[in-house]
């Protein structure tokens, strides 16, 4: 249960871009193309787990004083890992994404994560919840990015899939559209959970009166 | 070239604005932007922290770097240098201005992991710009985020009493305005 939720509370509770609002820089920028999308949120998964599993490991020798050093030192090692193999293994997509690949290091969820989560929990706890917000991040730009390429180009992952005879907006590839497509599911976010705490509530206050019903009774 | 250098500050500042077109320092872009005044003062801490880090980063870089052959250790040394002018900033505003310093609160040390600040670091390294051409860039790109917080601010402030669904509320809507604003950043792609 403990590792189970640690884990899917980053996939949608406390989603790092629907909900906090975190780490939307590079959300924003490389969205434009869902192939862009899958690499840079894998990337940060690589950084977030390996970093988060590292400070995690390190809490107990870590002085309370220095600690941001140290969590910068250790999210930039990785990121510089990151960015190596890309460059290694796939040169197209990193020339793209060059600059984003490197910003990941000032990607608030990994030092939200690293203070928040892996600086005050076990190794093992660490590494669910920075897998599950990975993924969680993955999936908010996955998603991104799947609306923004068919609007915005007429394709999914290169492959045409909108009628020939479609008009591409022009728009949702280029910065505003970013802007609009994050803000508005930002929205589609609040409302659903809105409507679900609506939900729980009449539930509960049902629960609530059948109670207070029973004990009339007895009274 | 001196209008080479005059192309590079216009369209550092207009056409590739870091916060609307590069995405480069969008927390402090939605953290700060609720009031005028604060927008402000973060617009300068920022201009003053992003302009050093320009000329600093690229010292570090062509002098001591790529001599040395130690390329990889790029973001890491790029970071320290942030880490430690952020600290002297803050002390400078602490000393001089302690409303300012609180009403930054958060804000301040946050600059440290500002993409723009990294973002306008390796920039100029990727760009191939020589030291004026960075200085220039580097404060160019500042003036251009101060801008568009500033302005954003001065929209938001007005959206804080427009009767807004419940839904759009606090972010979605800070971010759609933000996307109405950065289309009207296109606008200057033409002016290049």
């Amino acid at each position: 249960m403990g590792y189970w939720n640690d884990f899917t509370k980053g996939i949608w509770r406390e989603n790092p871009t629907f909900k906090m609002v975190v780490g939307i820089c590079a959300t924003l920028a490389v969205s434009n193309a869902v192939a862009n999308g899958i690499a840079m949120g894998l990337a940060t998964t690589f950084v977030l787990v390996g970093s988060c599993v590292i400070i995690s490991a390190l809490r107990k020798f870590t002085p309370e004083k220095i600690r941001m050093p140290i969590f910068v030192v250790c999210i930039a090692t990785f990121t510089t890992i990151v960015s190596m193999i890309m460059n290694a293994y796939l040169p197209s997509l990193y020339n793209v994404m060059k600059l984003y690949i490197s910003l990941i290091v000032v990607n608030c969820i990994i030092m939200a994560r690293a203070e928040s989560f892996a600086s005050k929990n076990p190794v093992s706890n660490s590494f669910f919840d920075a897998l599950g917000m990975g993924l969680g991040y993955t999936m908010a730009l996955v998603i991104i990015s799947i609306i923004r390429e068919i609007l915005g180009s007429g394709t999914f992952l290169g492959l045409q899939v909108m009628p020939v005879n479609y008009q591409p907006v022009l728009m949702m590839v280029l910065p505003p559209g970013a802007f609009l497509t994050l803000g508005l599911l930002a929205g589609l976010a609040k409302f659903i959970d809105t409507k679900a705490a609506e939900r729980k509530k009449a539930s509960k206050e049902r629960v609530i009166l059948g109670g207070r019903a029973s004990s009339d009774i007895t009274g | 070239m001196a209008g080479h250098l005059l192309i590079l500050l216009v369209s550092s500042i207009f056409v590739d604005n870091y916060l609307l077109s590069r995405f480069l320092g969008e927390c402090p872009f939605l953290g700060v932007s609720k009031k005028v005044e604060t927008a402000m003062g973060m617009s300068v801490a920022v201009i003053f922290v992003m302009t050093m880090t320009g000329v600093i980063s690229y010292v570090v870089q062509t002098y001591i770097l790529v001599p040395l052959g130690l390329e990889y250790l790029q973001i890491i040394a790029f970071i320290v240098i942030i880490a430690t002018l952020v600290q002297f900033t803050e002390m400078v505003i602490k000393k001089t201005s302690p409303t300012l310093y609180q009403a930054l609160g958060i804000y301040l040390p946050l600059i440290t992991t500002n993409c723009a600040v990294l973002g306008v670091a390796l920039l100029n390294v990727q760009m191939g710009y020589n030291l004026i051409d960075s200085i220039v860039y580097s404060f160019g790109s500042a003036v251009g985020f101060a801008f568009a917080l500033v302005s954003y601010a001065g929209i938001r402030e007005r959206l804080a009493f427009a009767p807004i669904p419940k839904t759009l509320e606090g972010f979605p809507s800070a971010l759609i305005g933000a996307g109405l604003l950065s289309l009207a950043f296109l606008g200057f792609r033409g002016l290049v």
